[in-house]
Order: C-alpha cells, then structure tokens, then sequence
C-alpha cells in the first residue's frame, strides 16, 4: 500500500503558461503542471521532525503506519534543547528515541536542523517538509522547504508525501550596495517592517535582484529564515554560482538546471515589491514583534541597559557571522555584568569556530559557547531570562515569552549589532566597531 | 461566553514553550493561555468560543497550541484570518476554525453558528454574519480529524482531500 501511495512521475511536456519556481517545484514533485491556487498531492524528499515536534508525530503515525516509508529520507534532530535540561524534555526524547531505534533512523545531535538540512541534505528544486515553522531557511538553497505541525510530519512520515494548495508568490526585489556595517539581517529587518507578521501568509517569498545574487548561501539563509516571521509558506532564492558554490564547499556537488529553478519571464506573481537598500542603517526589531523596527542609531540613544546577548540560532549563528563578531571584539573587552552566549548553529560551525582560535578568543573574553542547538531562542534552556531583564538576539522571534519570562524584552538584530552592544552594555550601532 | 483577542495572537501566547514539554493533551490543556490570559486558563468553559482578529496562531509549528484549545473543548475558533500551520494543525486535529467579521462581539453575547447556511447569529447584538468554514474542514471534522478518517478509510483516501 505504501508503494501505492508515491505519486508516479511521468514525463509532463512543457507547461503551457510561464511559472514561479514554487510551480515549477510543486510541478515536479507532483506529476503534473500546476500554478498557484491548485490543489496537488506531491512526493517528498525528505521530511524532518525534532526533539519537540517528533514527539507529538509518534502517536499519529502508529495510528496509521507500522513503519516509514523511506527510512534514510527521515531526518530526527535533537537541537531544541539538548542534552536535555529536565526530566519533562528526556522523556521527550526517550520516546523519540525508542521510535528512531525501531525504524533504524539516526538521531543527530550537532545543530539546528535548518542549518544541518542546508550542509548536508538541501538540494535546489528539492521538496521538503519540516517540522518546525523556520522551515523555509532551506529554500536559500534554492528548494521549497514547507513548514508543518507534527500530525502533518506523521502523515508524511508514513508515505512519503503531502497535499499542497500550490501558493502565490511574492516576487521581493533587492537591490543596492550594502553599505556598512548593513547586513542581511537588517536588509531582511526590513521586508518585514513592510510586509508585517501575516504579509507572507500562505504565500511563498521569492526573493531576487541584485543584492541578493550577491549574497552567499549563508546571507541568503537568513532572508529565507526570518520569511517564517512573516507567515510565509516557503520562501526562495533562484540557485545559482553562489548555489553551486555552497554545495562544492559543502561535500555535494549537485547539478541543477538552472532553468528548471528560475521563475520564466511571463510567471504570474501575486505582487512584486521593491526595496533599495543603499541608504539602509542597521536596524532591530523591538519587542514583541517582527515589524516593530527601528533604526539601532535611534533606539541607540534610549541607552538601553542590556543583561543577556544571544549569538546563535539557525537565522544568524554561522561561521560567517562569528567572523563579523570576531572583527567586532578584536581588541576590546565586553561589557562586565552582560551575559554574553554564543551557540554556533552547528558542529560544522562549531569546529570551524574553533579551528579559527574563537572559541577561545569568546572565552576569554567572558562570553559562553555552548554546543550547538537552538540555544536559548526558545526560552527552554542555556540562557532564560527573568522578569525585566533585556535581551538581543541575533535570532528570529521577539514575542513575549520566547525567551523565558513574559516579562523580559527580546531585541533582534544582526550579528555585528548584537557584538557592539555586548562591549557597550546598551543597544548600540556597530558602524563605529568595524574596522 | 467568548474570549476576546486581538491580531496576530501567537503560539508562544496560547502554550508557551518552557511549559509544552509533554504529550499529553489534559496538561497541554491545562497551559493554554497560562500566562497571557490567566481568567481563560481558569474558567474557560465547554463550548465557549475564542474571538480574534488577524493572524492568529502564528509563530511556532508547534501542535500543541491546537492541541491545548482542543482539549479545552473550545466550540469553534472565530477570527479574520488564521496562521497558515495553525490552521493545517486544526484541520488535522478537528479543532473548528470559523473565518468571521469579528468586530463588534463582545464577551457576553450569545453566538449561534449556524453551520449550514454558514452565517454567525449574534442573538444578543441581533445580527448576522456571512462566515466561511472550508469544506475540506468541515469534512474532517466530522471524523475528528484527519488521523481518525484516514484510519477509517484508509491511507489512499489521503487523495480524496482535493475533492472535499
């Protein structure tokens, strides 16, 4: 029955109007040419559920599988909090545990998913169910990377595929040279002060023009990342050298046609928004939400009093953001009384961090590395905060509560950002740190 | 009675994640709302209804915002719009979601959901409103949701979704 359920892919033909390249994926991995508004079932490439939404899955799937449908197309991180912090998160994980031993899938435990999925699994046109809302992170790679509960992740566990209605994408242009100490962080700060927390809603983000092209991998992860935050179903990048690049680098050298995975010229895009960003300042999302964004020179002036300083998370704790911190702190000493926490997004990070002598450079300055994970961007372990206490976080998510108490105040912001601000103790503008 | 909310009324809000560290639908149910509406986790009641704006649910992937609601036996969810995964996870769970004109209910008015016109009957107000519940939804829903009919109709009916 199992064998059944895998949609057979046929040669389609050319499709007769011009698509995205959401349509041209779901079309794919679907069997037949559709466009925004089609309802599809679709096969899977991969499906990941974690330590907190594998748990949840267990009892559905048992309910209608006895086992999966392609064990090495299951990926099981545990990074939302590992090792476990509690006895409530290690019954979590016994139980996932025992279910991965009975299906003969490895857990992994050296990162965030979304940052392992983008080293080691991603392909551009792939098609990817994830448990988790950050999900769309891998469509920087060029692939359409959904995000489910785990009742979805249980259904798709047992037969390898799930229903689709094909999304609109909004076409979101990029262009103008970074100016400095300007990021990708804040660049993608501020879409969303555009677009809003529901702007993305059900909608796939399709991000291009030349500042994007510009960007490595890595930069364009976080635009996909923070797509989350805006509601969005999956956003996208176009692959390209960049792509290729990223997959050598990363032990894959994946060939993709580069047709089959850029949107034609006539493809019917529900908006098309422009954004230049030459003049663009640092900025940071204020408490508690995404589009709550300001200009870090301005907020700088509050001198607001800091007690914890996040680096990590699977939107910007990659090597090229410790290498941003590292320029930062060069030379200087961070502030006595701040907690300063570093969770590289993954062991590859991690190593690298190490083999470039930061983790000891961060140590002895004061700050903690932790293992890699999630950290305390889900307020679960490593680093929660209490009453009134002030946080910045080069993280995704600003709501009340994320971080530990609902009465703590989480600011987002760029790496280099959140590095200025752990020297002076109060939100502060990079501009003046980087050499 | 009807709980009234706001826009953009999110997963961390209605389970918070330090507390949703478990499976079981009664001490998930026992979160909701815990910190953001205290009067709701005390004396929320069968068949009450949560009122909303925009977006609501979003934020995290995680089931047990739907889960907790459900296990409240909340009658149905009313707002102008719902998070996408929030309303995949209802959808799957059989937890009613009603896209409505919220404004202008207020906590004490009595609502009648008249499904099958579709409309909303504010008694109190004595007015009516046009609602849209998806037939996918309401489908799903009579079985309980989508493990319960793909139980009973077996894991080929998966297809049949596009035609509800």
């Amino acid at each position: 029955m199992k064998k059944l359920l895998r949609i057979f892919i046929k040669n389609m033909g050319k499709a007769d109007r011009d698509q995205t390249i959401a349509e041209k994926i779901f079309s794919s991995h679907s069997g037949k040419n559709v466009y925004a508004g089609d309802f599809v079932l679709a096969n899977l490439d991969l499906v990941m559920a974690h330590d907190t939404t594998c748990a949840w899955a267990l009892e559905p799937f048992y309910k209608i599988a006895k086992k999966v449908w392609d064990k090495k197309k299951i990926f099981i991180p545990f990074d939302h909090a590992y090792p476990a912090p509690n006895t409530e998160m290690a019954s979590l994980q016994s139980a996932i545990r025992k279910f991965a031993d009975e299906q003969g899938i490895p857990v992994t435990t050296d990162g965030v998913c979304h940052q392992i999925m983008s080293e080691r699994f991603i392909n551009p046109g792939n098609l990817i169910l994830g448990a988790d809302s950050h999900s769309p992170t891998g469509g920087g790679l060029g692939a359409l990377t959904i995000g489910v509960g785990s009742t979805d992740a249980a259904i798709a566990m047992a037969t390898g595929i799930c229903w689709f209605k094909v999304p609109p994408t909004v076409r979101i242009e990029i262009n103008g040279k970074l100016p400095k100490g300007v990021f990708s962080k804040d660049v993608v700060l501020n879409v969303a002060k555009s677009i809003g927390p529901d702007g993305g809603n059900y909608k796939v983000l399709e991000y291009g023009g030349e500042t994007v092209c510009s960007f490595n991998v890595p930069e364009r992860l976080t635009l996909t990342n923070m797509s989350a935050e805006m509601g969005a179903k999956a956003a996208i990048v176009e692959p390209d050298e960049n792509t290729s690049e990223y997959l050598v680098k990363n032990n894959r050298a994946y060939k993709f046609n580069k047709s089959d995975l850029a949107s034609d010229k006539k493809a019917n895009y529900e908006k098309i928004m422009r954004f230049d960003i030459s003049s663009l300042e640092p900025l940071i999302a204020k408490p508690p939400d995404i589009d709550n964004v300001a200009k870090v020179s301005e907020v700088e002036k509050e001198k607001i009093k800091l007690d914890q300083i996040f680096i990590g998370s699977c939107t910007n704790c990659r090597i090229e953001d410790l290498d941003i911190v590292a320029s930062i702190w060069k030379n200087r000493k961070l502030h006595p009384g701040l907690r300063v926490i570093v969770t590289p997004a993954s062991k590859l990070v991690y190593l690298q961090a190490l083999q470039k002598g930061y983790v000891k450079f961060f140590m002895e300055l004061g700050a903690v590395v932790t293992n890699p994970g999630c950290g305390p961007c889900l307020g679960r372990h490593q680093g929660v905060l209490a009453d009134n206490e002030v946080c910045v976080s080069t993280s995704n998510r600003n709501f009340t509560g994320r971080m530990g108490s609902p009465k703590a105040l989480i600011y987002l912001a760029s790496p280099a950002t959140a590095a200025a601000s752990a020297i002076t103790g109060f939100i502060t503008d990079p501009r003046n740190y980087l050499s | 009675m009807n709980w009234i909310f706001g826009d953009n009324i999110n997963t961390d809000l209605i389970t918070p994640g330090r507390f949703n560290i478990t499976t079981d639908p009664l001490k998930l149910a026992s979160i909701a709302f815990i910190e953001y509406r205290p009067e709701f986790h005390k004396n929320v009641k069968k068949g009450d209804f949560i009122v909303a704006g925009e977006n609501f649910g979003c934020g995290s992937s995680r089931e047990t915002a739907a889960i907790a609601l459900k296990h409240r036996h909340i009658k149905a969810i009313l707002a102008k719009s719902f998070a996408r995964i929030f309303f995949r996870n209802s959808l799957n769970l059989g937890l009613l979601l009603v896209n409505a004109d919220t404004d202008g209910i207020d906590k004490d008015d009595v609502l009648i959901l008249d499904i099958k016109n579709q409309v909303l009957i504010n008694k109190t107000k004595k007015n009516k409103k046009k609602i849209s519940i998806p037939s996918m939804m309401l489908r799903l829903n009579k079985d309980g949701g989508i493990i319960p009919y793909l139980q009973k109709h077996g894991l080929n009916h998966l297809s049949d979704l596009e035609r509800f």
